[in-house]
């Protein structure tokens, strides 16, 4: 799929801005006064970022109230809906907690909306078939996981942080791994796109037209194996081995700032991995092989 | 509106005989000619004269090659346009409603003036049949020329897919799949016509006939005998030959 | 859930015009619809298939459907064009009409009182052929043809010589009844519909096809069966064929000592100056030995059963039939499978294989159809015997030097097959069939001041018809009807520049082109056509002084010419497709049609057709003045009306005058002709009756149905040559005989290539390029989508066809190591050109190719500088030459076929190297200016009213 950047960074903004919202949603963050208003901007902030850059990617943003009215059957309709309650519930929270008025269970609906947001988001991903990559359980665990260390690491919560990315890491290896079995699992190849494959093998001999278009633009795209490598190993070190490394190493806030900046940055590239990586079975149409 | 219907009263949609496609392109440019002039939005054309030209198209046609065990390879002409599937995952992905599926004829259309551009619904299709107008930035895709398969502004005869019509080879079939008794329904079932990735669950209306196998020798024509070795034997045999005439 | 409403009867216009397309040469009938506008102007809205015509019965191809892009296309010329910049620099200033037609005026008219054969008119793949012959012989010069030189004279030329028509669009099989069908190295053709609604009628029937093409693309790709054939051998399986065939004695005897020139008896006297000719009586009418009486009689006698075996002793000489000759000559061990398949890259058994299934299907699937008809002898035929098998060849047969010999031998296995005009096998269109003696011969008679002394083009029977000046020299420009290539019947414009730029056979003043862009993609070594069209004297004037070019769009020809005349769309002029040319005919009735202004003009440009009838009257040329002086026609339209031919034939048979009112065929003019036209859908068509649509030749019914609507003046069956004299008697001069001689260099050339039966000769090319260090062979392939190097400036059509890859063979790809993205440096004897790769295993082994002329010049067709089609991509025909290499005689060969002139394309042999990928394709022509700007960014076609 094509590393759309208003996708990649609403996806990480909003994750990031969601999950610190949740966590102040939990009061596990300071809520009140200069510093709770700090926290509240700061999550507000990056998820109104995260939802406008998303914007950034419709056709016709004019219309967006219209994306309201399928929640019955589209996860995009309840994201929609979730994330309006989400930013209205911990709105309410927070203007109320600011001042002192801390009504926790608001709080833990609005925590709860946050994570529902984020788990909206990927379902929007995991429940296309089409993208075998997406299509796992481990991809709403991992946007819902990045999203909680997110907040714990910007709550500053140094030892969940420390025990989140460690996990995270290891989820992240293992929906790699997955992810890059799951094409070829989910039996779909030129064959059975073309009906060709019972009588020999298939390939593209020319492709419909001599140019790109909307198609290959936005799902055949193709990372070289090397670029994957280098990727993946600077996700594992910049979202998790660094930050944990400096958080393990006496507080200061220098440091536990460049963690956030550290984490920030691997996760951005984990989600141009996420987009670039995943195989859309319509590249079975223009040339592209299932593995 | 994006739930899917349980059922449709029909399922309109096409046959594609892959023995028979040559390839040619000219049911890409019917169907862009007439979904240009007519159902919602023009298909534009963005750098249409410029280095990168890419445009809307409802309908293209691709090439592969099959690579038997043994013997030559085999070139196929590979037409695609929406396939009308039953369970149409890009009608249920759409956050507006502007995908649907019409209950009468199972067509499935977009709402032009629903849509926001998300791009969703071409991501849920796995066969590429949903493209982005590069100008108006709204999603077209076949409307398997629903304006004009009841058309009472055309005559009769014409009331069929643009693409169908065009077509020199007549590879392309337009009917009732619902219906066991309709031609196209007999062409499926007499040369078994098949679904494009059915482990995709997505129940495609649309079906193709596979080509009839290829370079295989017709076991009917007999070895030819000769008649007799060299021209003099020739010459006597056809004296022979002459007589009887 | 409610179903959001839709518009679902949308008219797609106000109004609908019929008429032709022309996006191809294959003349379907359209529907356009117009619908008016915002500001009430009507514009066109949907173009498609019309379902009453006899072309394309509704269907179009993407090109038709495309047309509409076509017709508002940005590189529309807007106005004549004068040259301010130097040649090929496609700097120019717009001018008027009546400043372009005094230039023209002024240079041709003291030219036409001096030397008219200065003026050199070549035009391309138009449909008024007999109306610009008819003007370039008003005007006098000898220096006219149109491009079938280049494109398929051999298949024209071979198939009239042998069976009096030819495939091309001349004819089709006879698809409802064939029960095989094989077709040789097609990729288009020029009957491009009904070929693909033909397929798909077999395809309905379950009826088998076999594509004989090295690639296995379009048609080749449907055919049940494959037969990958190395370039340029075609020759030698047909002949394997026919050695099968003959062997197992699986030939039609009835039908070839009926209908064919196999039991004329031929001349054995050695020392005879017409030995090997055919023995005739005092009538010149040939001689065959009737199986009756056991004597020889003359073949159409009454009664008369030719004896194909025949054999007749006089003075001592025994004079045995043509049969004898053809039983002698291809039952030989050379022509044997085994021998001939590794050539071929055919395994033997699979051609014995083909040789089965032809005639199981010629003779075992064979019925009668249940239709008397009487033949030229007086015999009445219960019914018409079927031979359902039936053939179709057209450019990878013919684009080779010994293209002529093997569409020959092609013509000799359907005709021993009886398949010809036999129910199921290969059909003419009227006005087929017309053997060669029918047509006219070559002229070259130059009076200054006067017309021509005949037509330009035409068939010679032998050495006497030659265009040689007194001194045996050329008389034409393109050394068309010489020795070198006697039987050129279509001219060799692929000859004219060269020869122009190199004053051979003499120098001339100007060249007027219509419609062919030769500084592109219709020369051989395109570079070099660009340095002679831009090349200077010692005084720095053009070697060829003065070129005038007809186009509609902003070609590469364009930016050669010092005057440009802007030419209309084809939706905005009068055309005419006529029975006098190249018709709409099918099989089983005559038609022509025409096109006529669906649409006026927005830019100041005219129609090509009636700017010739202006300038013809301009000039004052016979024919289009009259007595006092006076133009004779307002305009084309007048002309198609107005003309006539002979007395009571014109351009168009539709709706003539007769004695009892409207009529058709034959007729005096009609005023209300056109509309009679328009209201018919564009088209006029009448059908040939039902017992004389078979055996067309020799079936009295036909015959006469044919002078009645006026296709020929008098009834004229005729055997099928399978022994051709014409060619016999080029061999005899070589041999010594009559009083014109040829150069003695070409002697030997003659002696083998011109022989009276189909021989097969490897592609002279073979004979200049070292076969082992060129050991692979290049081809092109028209793309259904495109037309030659009109389609570029198409939005739709440019998006399927935008550049065009090398395709490569599987085992070329893999010795190479190429990958996908990489580039190649493909040389040839004559120039190298890099170029994008990719793989096709579907491909012969020895074998690349790519889509012809996809590659444009940067500037040209109002495209960007950076257009992929300028990047990436390319033209083959840098690396062909008009000129074999030479190869140390002294001499230089053309690249042309030795018995009509025909351009061998597809002799050509390359060596492949991979490169580092460049830049953009090589060799870089440069940049023209474009006359008419770019072509806008975003385009959304919509008529709204
Ligand atoms: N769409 C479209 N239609 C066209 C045209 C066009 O440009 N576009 N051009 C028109 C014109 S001017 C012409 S002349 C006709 C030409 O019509 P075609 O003759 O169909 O045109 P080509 O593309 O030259 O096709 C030659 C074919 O012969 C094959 N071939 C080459 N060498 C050999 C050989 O040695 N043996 C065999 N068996 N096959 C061989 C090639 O692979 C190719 O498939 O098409 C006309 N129709
Ligand atoms: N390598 C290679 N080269 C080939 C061939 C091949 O097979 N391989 N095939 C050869 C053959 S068979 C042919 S026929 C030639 C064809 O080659 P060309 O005859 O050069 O064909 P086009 O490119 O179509 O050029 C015709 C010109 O006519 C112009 N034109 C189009 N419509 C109109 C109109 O309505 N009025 C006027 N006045 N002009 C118009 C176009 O703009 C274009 O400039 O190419 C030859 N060249
Ligand atoms: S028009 Fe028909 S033959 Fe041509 S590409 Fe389309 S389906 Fe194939
Ligand atoms: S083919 Fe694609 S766009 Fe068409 S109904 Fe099926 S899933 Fe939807
Ligand atoms: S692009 Fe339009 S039709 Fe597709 S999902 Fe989005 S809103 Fe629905
Ligand atoms: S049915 Fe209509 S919209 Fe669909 S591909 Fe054919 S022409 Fe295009
Ligand atoms: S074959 Fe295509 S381009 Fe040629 S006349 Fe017919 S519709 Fe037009
Ligand atoms: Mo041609």
């Amino acid at each position: 799929m094509h590393p759309a950047p208003s996708l990649i960074f609403f996806s990480t903004l909003s994750g990031l801005g969601l999950g610190l919202l949740a966590f102040l949603g939990l009061g596990l963050a300071p809520t009140e006064g200069l510093t709770g208003l700090i926290f509240f901007a700061l999550a507000f902030a990056l998820t109104g970022a995260g939802l406008l850059s998303s914007t950034l990617h419709l056709g016709h943003p004019e219309r967006a109230l219209k994306a309201f009215t399928q929640w019955r059957t589209s996860w995009l309709s309840r994201e929609a809906w979730v994330a309006v309650a989400a930013l209205s519930v911990m709105g309410l929270y927070a203007l109320l907690a600011m001042p002192g008025l801390r009504l926790a269970p608001l709080g833990w609906l609005g925590a709860l909306l946050c994570l529902g947001t984020v788990g909206s988001t990927a379902m929007i991903y995991a429940q296309l078939k089409t993208v075998p990559r997406w299509h796992q359980p481990t991809t709403p665990l991992l946007f819902l996981g990045y999203a909680i260390t997110a907040g714990a690491l910007l709550s500053g919560r140094v030892s969940w942080t420390v025990v989140l990315l460690i996990v995270m890491a290891a989820l992240q290896v293992l929906a790699w791994r997955r992810g890059d079995a799951a094409l070829a699992k989910s039996g779909t190849t030129t064959g059975t796109a073309t009906g060709l494959g019972g009588r020999g093998r298939v390939r593209l001999f020319e492709p419909p037209h001599t140019g790109g278009n909307y198609l290959t633009r936005e799902m055949v795209f193709r990372v070289g194996r090397k670029h994957r490598v280098t990727l993946r190993t600077l996700v594992l070190i910049l979202a998790f081995a660094l930050p944990a490394l400096l958080l393990l190493l006496p507080f200061s806030h220098w440091l536990a700032a460049i963690a956030v900046v550290s984490h920030v940055v691997g996760m951005l590239a984990q989600r141009w991995l996420f987009f670039a990586e995943a195989e859309h079975a319509v590249g079975l149409y223009y040339g592209q092989s299932a593995a | 509106m994006t739930a899917l219907p349980e059922t449709t009263e029909r399922k309109l949609g096409l046959v594609i005989d892959l023995d028979t496609c040559v390839g040619c392109h000219a049911c890409v440019t019917a169907c862009k000619g007439w979904n240009t002039q007519n159902y919602g939005a023009p298909l534009g054309d963005d750098d249409a004269y410029g280095a990168a030209p890419s445009g809307a198209f409802l309908n293209r046609i691709h090439s592969f090659e099959v690579q038997p065990d043994e013997g030559a390879a085999q070139t196929v002409h590979f037409p695609k346009s929406c396939l009308h599937c039953d369970d149409a995952p890009c009608v249920t992905v759409c956050p507006t409603g502007a995908s649907y599926k019409r209950v009468e004829d199972g067509i499935v259309l977009v709402n032009e003036t629903d849509c926001i551009g998300c791009g969703l619904c071409a991501w849920a299709c796995p066969y590429g049949a949903r493209e982005m107008d590069p100008i108006e930035g709204v999603m077209k895709k076949c409307t398997l020329c629903v304006d004009r398969i009841y058309n009472e502004a055309l005559p009769e005869e014409d009331r069929v897919p643009a693409c169908v019509r065009t077509c020199p080879a007549g590879a392309r079939h337009f009917g009732d799949l619902a219906d066991p008794d309709s031609d196209v329904s007999q062409l499926v079932a007499a040369r078994g016509g098949m679904d494009l990735m059915p482990e995709q669950e997505t129940k495609p209306v649309n079906k193709y006939l596979p080509p009839r196998p290829r370079d295989e020798i017709d076991v009917l024509a007999p070895f030819l005998e000769r008649v007799d070795e060299g021209p003099k034997g020739f010459l006597g045999w056809l004296d022979r030959a002459l007589e009887r005439l | 859930m409610t179903t959001p409403k839709i518009d679902l009867h949308p008219k797609p216009g106000d109004r609908v015009a019929k008429t032709t397309c022309y996006m191809c040469a294959c003349r379907c009938g359209i529907d356009v619809h117009l619908k008016k506008d915002a500001g009430g102007t009507e514009r066109v809205a949907y173009i498609e298939g019309n379902r009453d015509h006899p072309v394309n019965r509704g269907v179009l191809c993407a090109k038709g459907s495309a047309g509409i892009m076509q017709h508002l296309s940005p590189a529309r010329l807007r106005a004549p064009l004068k040259r301010t910049g130097p040649r090929g620099s496609g700097q120019f200033e717009e001018i008027g009409w009546d400043e372009a037609l005094q230039m023209v005026t002024d240079r041709l008219g003291p030219l036409r009182k001096t030397a008219p054969e200065k003026l050199a008119f070549f035009t391309g793949r138009d449909q008024s052929q007999s109306f610009t012959s008819f003007w370039a012989q008003a005007y006098g010069t000898p220096n006219y043809a149109a491009h079938g030189g280049f494109c398929s004279v051999n298949m024209a030329a071979a198939g009239i010589y042998t069976m009096g028509g030819a495939f091309w669009e001349f004819g089709q099989p006879d698809w409802e009844r064939t029960e095989l069908f094989m077709i040789f190295g097609v990729a288009e053709d020029h009957d491009s519909n009904p070929i693909k609604m033909g397929l798909g009628r077999l395809k309905a029937r379950g009826v088998k096809v076999i594509g004989v093409n090295p690639v296995r693309t379009g048609y080749n790709a449907v055919a049940d069966e494959w037969v990958g054939i190395t370039p340029g051998t075609d020759g030698l399986f047909i002949l394997s064929l026919i050695h099968c065939l003959l062997r197992a004695g699986k030939i039609d005897l009835d039908y070839l000592a009926r209908f064919t020139n196999a039991p004329v008896l031929v001349n054995e006297d050695p020392k005879s100056p017409e030995h090997g000719l055919l023995l005739t009586d005092d009538n010149g009418r040939a001689l065959v030995m009737d199986r009756a009486t056991g004597k020889p009689a003359a073949f159409d006698a009454k009664g008369v059963r030719p004896d194909l075996a025949g054999k007749l002793r006089r003075a001592g000489l025994t004079h045995r039939s043509v049969f004898h000759h053809i039983a002698d000559r291809y039952l030989d061990r050379a022509y044997a499978p085994e021998v001939v398949g590794p050539s071929c890259g055919i395994a033997p058994e699979r051609i014995e294989a083909i040789a089965a299934e032809l005639a199981h299907a010629a003779f075992d699937k064979s019925f009668e159809l249940d239709r008397a008809w009487t033949d030229f002898r007086g015999e009445t035929h219960q019914s018409m015997r079927a031979r359902p098998v039936s053939f179709h060849a057209m450019r990878g047969i013919s684009a080779h030097s010994n293209g002529f010999q093997t569409a020959r031998a092609l013509h000799l296995l359907q005709i021993l097959l009886g398949s010809v005009e036999a129910p199921g096998g290969f059909r003419f269109k009227p006005p087929y069939p017309k053997p060669a003696t029918a047509h006219p011969k070559p002229h070259s008679g130059v009076t200054p001041g006067q017309p021509l002394d005949g037509p330009h083009l035409g068939f010679v029977q032998g050495p006497d018809d030659l265009c040689l000046k007194e001194d045996g020299s050329p008389a034409r420009i393109d050394k068309a009807f010489t020795w070198e290539n006697p039987m050129s019947a279509h001219g060799m414009m692929h000859m004219v520049i060269s020869n122009a730029h190199a004053g051979d056979p003499y120098p001339i003043d100007t060249l007027f082109l219509y419609m062919a862009n030769m500084a592109w993609n219709s020369s051989m070594s395109t570079g070099r056509v660009m340095e002679m069209l831009t090349d200077t004297d010692e005084n720095g004037d053009y070697v060829i002084p003065n070129i005038i070019y007809s186009d509609a769009y902003s070609s590469e020809m364009v930016a050669y010419a010092d005057l440009v005349l802007p030419d209309t769309t084809y939706l905005e002029r009068h055309d005419c497709i006529s029975l006098l040319d190249r018709p709409i005919c099918e099989a089983d009735a005559a038609a022509d049609a025409i096109r006529w202004p669906v649409v006026e003009p927005d830019r100041d440009v005219r129609g090509f057709q009636s700017v010739l009838v202006d300038l013809g009257a301009r000039l004052g040329l016979p024919g289009f003045v009259n007595d006092d002086g006076s133009a004779k026609y307002q305009d084309y339209a007048d002309y198609m009306v107005n003309h006539e031919r002979r007395p009571g034939v014109g351009p168009l048979a539709g709706w003539r005058v007769g004695e009892k009112g409207l009529t058709h065929g034959r007729g005096t003019p009609n005023a209300g002709q056109i509309d009679a036209y328009v209201a018919n859908g564009g088209f006029w068509m009448e059908h040939v009756p039902e017992n004389a649509q078979y055996f067309k030749p020799w079936n009295m019914a036909y015959q006469e149905w044919a002078v009645d609507i006026g296709l020929f003046d008098k009834a004229t069956p005729y055997l099928f040559s399978l022994w051709s004299e014409p060619l016999r008697r080029f061999q005899l001069a070589a041999e010594g005989h009559g009083h014109r001689q040829p150069p003695d260099h070409l002697r030997a050339r003659i002696k083998t290539t011109l022989d009276p039966l189909p021989i097969w000769y490897p592609p002279l090319e073979d004979g200049h390029a070292d076969p082992v260090e060129y050991p692979i062979h290049a081809l092109t392939q028209r793309p259904a989508a495109m037309y030659h190097s009109w389609g570029s400036q198409n939005a739709w059509l440019r998006q399927i066809h935008g550049h065009n890859p090398m395709y490569l063979p599987t085992e070329l790809w893999e010795k190479h190591n190429f990958q996908e993205g990489d580039w190649a440096r493909v040389t040839s004897q004559h120039g190298e050109i890099t170029v994008p790769v990719a793989q096709q295993a579907a491909l012969n082994r020895h074998t690349i190719w790519t889509w012809n002329a996809i590659g444009k010049r940067r500037g040209a067709w109002a495209l960007d500088d950076d257009a992929p089609e300028a990047k990436k991509g390319f033209l083959l025909n840098h690396l062909i030459h008009e000129l074999l290499p030479p190869k140390g005689d002294g001499l230089r060969w053309s690249n042309s076929d030795p018995v009509t002139g025909q351009a061998a394309w597809f002799d050509l042999r390359v060596k492949v190297e991979k490169v580092p990928a460049p830049k953009q394709s090589y060799p870089d022509t440069g940049r023209q200016g474009s006359p008419v700007g770019r072509g806008p960014h975003r385009v959304a076609q919509q008529v709204k009213p």
